[in-house]
This record gives C-alpha cells, sequence and structure tokens, in this order.
C-alpha cells in the first residue's frame, strides 16, 4: 500500500486542496508533489478544522489540541489556519476541496461508494465525515484492496454494503490496477503484474482498456 | 441574558442540570474535550440524558466516564466505533444506549443552524444512503438534497483555550472543532476554559466565540491524557 499511496500522491495536482481521510490513505501525505522550495505544493485539509496540516508529530512536538482526523497527533505547516467543524465541513459541501481520498468496501461501476458499515447486524455504525467528504469533493479516489481475503473483487457493478454516496468516486487505486469512472464505463488506466484479460476474468465489471 | 458569570468550580458550572437534558459536548476525540464539565456532572448526577458530540467517548475518560457511569440515554454523534471506544461498545451492545448516526457535516450543520435560526435545510449529503431514508428530499438545480432539520441543546459544554471576564472566547488548534458551533446551538453554554483576562485584552479581531453566546466560564487546569496514536 505504500506504493500505492506513492502512486496516489504523485497523480494529485500541485496546488490542489486535498483531504486525506482516515486510514490508509493518510500514507499519502508522505508522497506529494513538492513545490520549488520544497515545501508540500499541495494543502492537506483535516475535517476537524485545519488547513496547512504538516507531517504527524513525534516526541515534544506531540500536542494534544493539535491532531488530524483518525485522532494521531500532526503538526501545522506555515500558512496554516483553523476553523469550527460547520466551516470546516462547508468546504467539503460547498465543492471547495479539489480532491479527497477515502477507503472502501465497495466500489460499484457507476462510482457509488461503500465504506462506513459493513450492515452486519452486530456492527456499531460510524460515519464520520465519509458521507460529506463523498459528494462534496471534486475528485473522490478511492484507495483499496481489489480483492477480499476470500478473493472477491470490491469493484462490483452494484454495491451489496450500505452507500456512502451515489456515483460520486472518479478514480479508484488498487493493488492491481487504477481504473477511471468515466461516463461510459469503467477504464483501466494502468495495471500492476495482472493482463487486462486477467483483470476482466476477476472483475465482474465491463472494462474498457 | 446577562453577562456570563465566572464561577470558581467546575460544580458551580454544572449546577442545576436537569435530568433528562440534551447537552452538546465538544471535542473531536479528546482535543477539545470539556474533562472537567463532564466530571463535574457525573458529580451532580443528572440522567437519562442526551449527548450530541462528535465521538461517543475515549478510553475511561471524559464522555467514556459519564456514558460509564449510566447517565446517558441516547447519543447522537458522527463516529461511535473506534479502537478505545469500548465503554460505548459494550453499553449498546447490551441494549443499554441508544445510538443516532448523523453524518458529521450534518452533525456540525444542524447545530449551526438551531443557532442561527433556521428552521430547517437541503443539504446533499447522504442522499440515496441509509442515513438518508425515509426523509424528504428535493431537487433543485438539477442535484437531489435532503431536509435536515436543527439539533438543540437545553446545555453546552465546550472546552475552549481563553476567555475575558463576560465570556468572548478563543481557541486553541483544532482543539476548536465543535465548540464555536455548539455556544451557539444551546440554552445555556457552559465554557472551561484555561485563562480568564480582563476584559480588553484579548484582541476583538481575534475572538472567535463572541460573548453574546457563553452563559457560565471556569477556570480548569490543563490535564495531561495520552493521545491515541501519539509515537
Amino acid at each position: 500500500m505504500d506504493e500505492l499511496a506513492a502512486v496516489i500522491g504523485h497523480d494529485i495536482p500541485a496546488g490542489s486542496y486535498v483531504n486525506l481521510g482516515i486510514g490508509q490513505p493518510t500514507k499519502i501525505g508522505d508522497h506529494l508533489p513538492a513545490g520549488a522550495d520544497g515545501r508540500p505544493a499541495v494543502i492537506l485539509h483535516t475535517e476537524n478544522g485545519m488547513l496547512g496540516m504538516g507531517p504527524a508529530a513525534t516526541g515534544d512536538e506531540i500536542d494534544p489540541d493539535l491532531t488530524n482526523a483518525g485522532k494521531v497527533p500532526v503538526t501545522e505547516l506555515p500558512g496554516a489556519a483553523y476553523f469550527h467543524h460547520a466551516d470546516s465541513f462547508a468546504m467539503m459541501r460547498g465543492g471547495h476541496l479539489d480532491v479527497c481520498v477515502l477507503g472502501a468496501y465497495q466500489v460499484s461501476a457507476r462510482g457509488d461508494l461503500a465504506n462506513w458499515h459493513t450492515g452486519k447486524p452486530d456492527d456499531i455504525p460510524a460515519v464520520g465525515g465519509a458521507m460529506d467528504l463523498a459528494i462534496g469533493a471534486k475528485d473522490v479516489y478511492v484507495m483499496m484492496a481489489l480483492f477480499t481475503r476470500k478473493g472477491e473483487a470490491k469493484l462490483v457493478p452494484e454495491c451489496t454494503y450500505p452507500l456512502t454516496g451515489v456515483g460520486c468516486v472518479s478514480r479508484v487505486y488498487t493493488d492491481y490496477a487504477v481504473f477511471g469512472i468515466e461516463p461510459d464505463g469503467v477504464r483501466v488506466l494502468a495495471t500492476y503484474g495482472i493482463s487486462l484479460a486477467g483483470l476482466r476474468q476477476r472483475v465482474n465489471v465491463k472494462l474498457l482498456g | 441574558m446577562s453577562r456570563a458569570q465566572v464561577l470558581e468550580t467546575a460544580d458551580q458550572a454544572v449546577a442545576g442540570i436537569e435530568d433528562g437534558s440534551t447537552i452538546l459536548v465538544g471535542g473531536f476525540g479528546l482535543a477539545g474535550m470539556p474533562f472537567d464539565l463532564i466530571d463535574a456532572l457525573i458529580r451532580q448526577g443528572a440522567k437519562d440524558l442526551v449527548i450530541v458530540s462528535n465521538n461517543a467517548g475515549n478510553a475511561d475518560v471524559g464522555l467514556a466516564a459519564l456514558l460509564a457511569a449510566g447517565q446517558v440515554r441516547k447519543v447522537i454523534c458522527s463516529f461511535p466505533r473506534q479502537s478505545d471506544s469500548w465503554v460505548f461498545d459494550r453499553l449498546y451492545r447490551e441494549g443499554k444506549i441508544e445510538l443516532d448516526v448523523v453524518p458529521q457535516g450534518n452533525l456540525a450543520e444542524r447545530m449551526r443552524a438551531a443557532g442561527a435560526g433556521i428552521g430547517a435545510f437541503f443539504c446533499p449529503t447522504a442522499v440515496g444512503t441509509p442515513l438518508a431514508a425515509g426523509k424528504e428530499t428535493r431537487e433543485i438545480d438539477g442535484r437531489t438534497y435532503v431536509l435536515e432539520y436543527p439539533i438543540k441543546g437545553d446545555y453546552a459544554f465546550i472546552a475552549a483555550y481563553r476567555a475575558d471576564t463576560i465570556g468572548n472566547l478563543v481557541y486553541r488548534k483544532t482543539a476548536r472543532n465543535f465548540g464555536p458551533v455548539m455556544a451557539t446551538a444551546a440554552t445555556t453554554t457552559i465554557a472551561q476554559v484555561s485563562e480568564v483576562v480582563p476584559v480588553g485584552s484579548l484582541d476583538p479581531e481575534a475572538v472567535v466565540t463572541p460573548s453574546i453566546y457563553v452563559d457560565r466560564i471556569v477556570v480548569t487546569e490543563a490535564r495531561q491524557y495520552t493521545v491515541q496514536g501519539a509515537r
């Protein structure tokens, strides 16, 4: 997943305002484009009220009042700004964020996203900011393993897990391939150690080459 | 409402809270969590409470301790399930607490609406998902929106960094989170702060929560706690 984080980081345009959600996608923060001055060329948004978020804090840098969306201590970069929660989510819902990267249980061929709830009766549902990000960012990228442990593809004709958002995903980055969700279907943009024919065998979605 | 009262103790700050109250509790995880007000509420003993907060308690402190004390009937939050939410998880699985999961942006905006006198608003979040099931929708300029109603509190508990003696507040870093929104959305807003300074010594350009929203203030000691994921 570190390699995948580097691929996604490389694809995020310089100058973007970006939200990396929680969990795996936060690794992308280590692979963002740098500007001529060596500073990150994108500005990170964290849902708990900050633009200009820096890397994880270590040692004496740790401040309980400065964390990311995963509640991990982080740092602030020059040019950072703090704001309250309604403003933070207005940035999402108002369409001001350029890119967000989220994990997923499933993505459908039409770009529906399922990432907040397994739907199992004994599972405690927790949505956080996922639904706001899914409908708010201009581009929603998903970062996930393409297959479950049982080998079932997570890129599916229709999501069977409860939805987070409808038709919101624009690109799906996986360990086997990168997919673009396009008006005429799902396009394979890159493959890693698997052929297009091999992908078509294992993924039950029409794949455009 | 008259100007904010500066009280000596957190126990005075939470005096009179009735059973069955709805309390908006600031904080995102432990950042901005009004620990001392919650601890005082545990001593005060009000029960059958409805708590509105982003999470449903972390570890055994703050909101988790209030839940463990059996004083909470229902939690309205966006993200209850965390690696250290064992108190909530147990109560929920035992059927001892109700849960209303609300997308985080809706949680903030519904309180903002309550504080701003907005009767309801149409929002694009959750369209087509189970969290919008049964709710009124409307198409506006080709996009579908869900009707969301305000969330109002009887009380708000917030942790700010500094107050002046009439109740203007400033916050610190991401501990600001829900504080400014909750302060507007409750009948009585109670703030715990690290310091109270004389009126006139906060830069008016930098005030985040104006005094009109704040009713009670208490100074509390900064608390040490372990941050999840710290290394």
